[in-house]
């Protein structure tokens, strides 16, 4: 699909910000390769129970609809209103202001007015509008509504797929209205028809038959780890302890499935189990729980629901104090705004306490949960760690935080005080990029893949462009993460933007400066890169070497 | 779900023509699979990764991890581009049957 691509350059030139001629009224929607996903395979829907299973892709005339699919539809919505206050004060109170209209990476990367989150919204509000509004029912399209036809269905499903939920909009908009929420509502009204796409619906099929997304089942589960031990092992010298379903632990730990297969999620990994071995922390793997993240939340609330249950059901079972959670980025927003009241009260788990330092997590009161950057910055802020910040000197690093921990969790600060502990070059991109006003990296919300890959590059464009400015400015040569799709869709991303600067997740650059009891003398990272500790530190070696040769 | 015929195969497989049946997988299909990744000639090197990823598959259910599979073929990623120019998961795993990895990957 690459080579398919535009230039960058020509890319980038070639999106224009004047309308269309056309009313945005009308709904024809293009279904241009490269700027949509795949339909749900029907064997992921019979999996899990979702009806109108069909055989059909975006691009065709025809769609496999019910022959009842509108009323499907309208029923649906008006069971919504009544049952989230917030998405009838949503389809209510726009001003249309247009404080949101540029602040989206998908509208900023392709210029498609639908793409502003004001008339992303309205797409769906003129529907509500002709039929559940008196003054939408009197005068029809004179007060804005529009009729429910099987175009406005496939330009719903061509834009609620082009939101990543990424809320950045949010933040801008006076009224708080969260575009997120509008498309989570559109995504299970389409759901109802059995309208959705592939990378939601299988991953969650997979999930729910293995326990995680990826469909590793229990005994390639233990592979993996058992592979990332001797992995470890031939780096440090050190051989790792990771107990796998065993009972009697004090914490349960649950990552992202794609941190035990994905490249370069994988090194992150390798820095959880190396910090872990450490400082002896008391704790188990799940192969039930095998996956934090969570591709219910890009599906409904529902499906959100079930794939979630597993984290509490497995913290019970395996008689866990307290749970701890990896680097992932929605799977934060599940775990910290819904969790508890979805599944909980986890009442049979305690309030998290670091058992290194004592350190009682407030935040964590109700959830039970801790997410290991919160972790980490407190044993480095309590000194338990030793580090060398030198062993990350071939990196000079920048953070993007992602979306979810950032502006669902408020996690800002301890990546940071983490990544300025463990490397010795560490510079912000702008500050209308980072912290609560992050771009997305383009792909989230289950939009990462392959068919859909101009639209990415497109959406990622602004985070890309922060890169490149702290490329340039500072030379820039590693984004560091803490989301599991940032880990894999970045990569690609700078590949075509700014290709000289690679994709490491915050606990690859601690396990690089992770200084282990009796661990081998080292010259590469985890990624076998040769290390390049600082000027001081190469002269003084040079030094030590000379004169070692001269005495040998 | 789109076909792919070659001479005599014919097979159902998905939009990005990963063959939808592993269970129909032979020599004869993974050279046919091959041509649609530029491979015109699997050499030895092309038959020692696929065979892995298929050992692998059929053990566990799934692709192997991609530094699992550099490290236990002794082929480092550059190499492994340089046999399946799409890579390790589109372009090998396509080739040896196997389903293509979804979720954060």
């Amino acid at each position: 699909m690459a080579e398919k691509l535009p230039k960058p350059e020509q890319l980038a030139e070639d999106i224009k910000y004047s309308p269309p001629p056309k009313d945005w009224m009308d709904p024809k929607t293009e279904f241009k390769k490269g700027t949509f996903n795949y339909s749900a395979v029907p064997s992921a829907l019979d999996y899990l129970d979702l009806p109108n299973p069909g055989k059909w892709q975006p691009h065709d005339e025809e769609w496999p609809l019910p022959d009842n699919w509108q009323e499907t539809v309208l029923e649906g919505m008006r069971d919504r209103l009544k049952k989230y206050r917030s998405f009838q004060v949503f389809m209510d109170i726009c001003v249309r202001c247009g404080a949101c209209a540029d602040k989206c990476h998908y509208f900023i990367g392709s210029g498609d007015p639908k793409n502003m989150p004001v008339l992303r919204a309205e797409l769906l509000r003129s529907i509500y509008r002709r039929d559940f509004t008196t003054i939408g029912k009197i005068l029809g399209p004179l007060a804005g509504g529009r009729k429910l036809t099987v175009e406005v269905l496939k330009e719903w499903f061509f834009y609620f797929y082009q939101c990543t939920e990424c809320r950045r909009c949010s933040v801008f908009c006076p009224y708080g209205i969260d575009t997120a929420e509008i498309t989570m509502m559109a995504r299970e009204l389409m759901n109802l028809i059995g309208i959705s796409i592939d990378w939601i619906c299988t991953p969650a099929a997979n999930c729910f038959r293995t326990g995680n997304h990826l469909g590793i089942q229990p005994h390639g589960f233990k592979d993996s780890v058992d592979f990332a031990v001797g992995d470890l092992e031939d780096i440090t010298g050190i051989k790792v302890d990771v107990p796998i379903n065993e009972k009697g632990h004090e914490i349960l730990f649950v990552v992202p499935s794609a941190d035990y297969f994905a490249d370069p999620h994988y090194y992150g990994f390798l820095g959880y189990l190396a910090l872990f071995h450490e400082i002896g922390l008391d704790y188990t793997m799940s192969s039930f729980a095998s996956e934090g993240g969570n591709f219910g939340l890009f599906h409904s609330a529902d499906m959100m629901k079930r794939l979630n249950a597993k984290i509490y059901a497995e913290a019970k079972r395996l008689g866990v104090k307290w749970i701890l959670g990896g680097e992932c980025g929605h799977m934060w927003r599940v775990l910290h705004q819904y969790m508890d009241t979805m599944n909980g009260p986890a009442d049979f788990l305690e309030e998290p306490v670091s058992p290194i330092t004592k350190t009682k997590f407030e935040n964590a009161k109700s959830t039970k949960m801790v997410h290991i950057c919160e972790f980490t910055a407190d044993l480095i802020k309590n000194n338990k760690l030793k580090l060398d910040p030198r062993r990350n000197d071939h990196r000079v690093v920048t953070f993007h935080d992602s979306c979810n921990p950032s502006r669902a969790m408020g996690l800002l600060d301890e990546p940071r005080y983490i990544i300025e502990k463990v490397s010795n070059n560490f510079f912000e991109m702008p500050e209308n990029t980072i912290r609560e006003q992050t771009f997305c990296c383009g792909s989230g919300a289950g939009l990462g893949t392959d068919e859909n890959l101009e639209m990415r590059l497109r959406g990622g464009l602004p985070r890309a462009n922060a890169v490149k400015f702290v490329h340039d400015k500072y030379g820039v040569n590693m984004l560091a993460c803490i989301c599991a799709i940032d880990k894999a869709t970045l990569p690609p991303l700078l590949e075509y933007w700014v290709p000289e600067c690679g994709v490491c997740g915050v606990h690859e650059l601690v396990g690089n400066a992770l200084l282990m009891k009796g661990e081998k003398e080292r010259d590469t990272d985890y990624r076998g890169e040769p290390m390049i500790l600082g000027k001081k530190a190469e002269a003084e070696t040079e030094v030590a070497q000379k004169e070692a040769k001269d005495a040998g | 779900m789109p076909w792919f015929e070659h001479g005599d195969l014919k097979l159902e497989v998905d939009e990005d023509g990963f063959i939808q049946d592993p269970s129909v997988w032979n020599e004869d299909v993974a050279k046919a699979l091959a041509t649609t990744e530029d491979v015109n000639d699997m050499t030895e090197d092309h038959w020692k990764l696929v065979n892995y990823l298929r050992n692998y598959y059929l053990e566990f259910g799934i692709a192997p991890m991609i530094r699992k599979l550099c490290k236990e073929t002794g082929y480092p990623l550059k190499k492994i581009y340089e046999l399946f120019p799409s890579g390790p998961a589109k372009g090998a795993c396509k080739v040896a049957g196997l389903p293509k990895p979804t979720g954060c990957v």
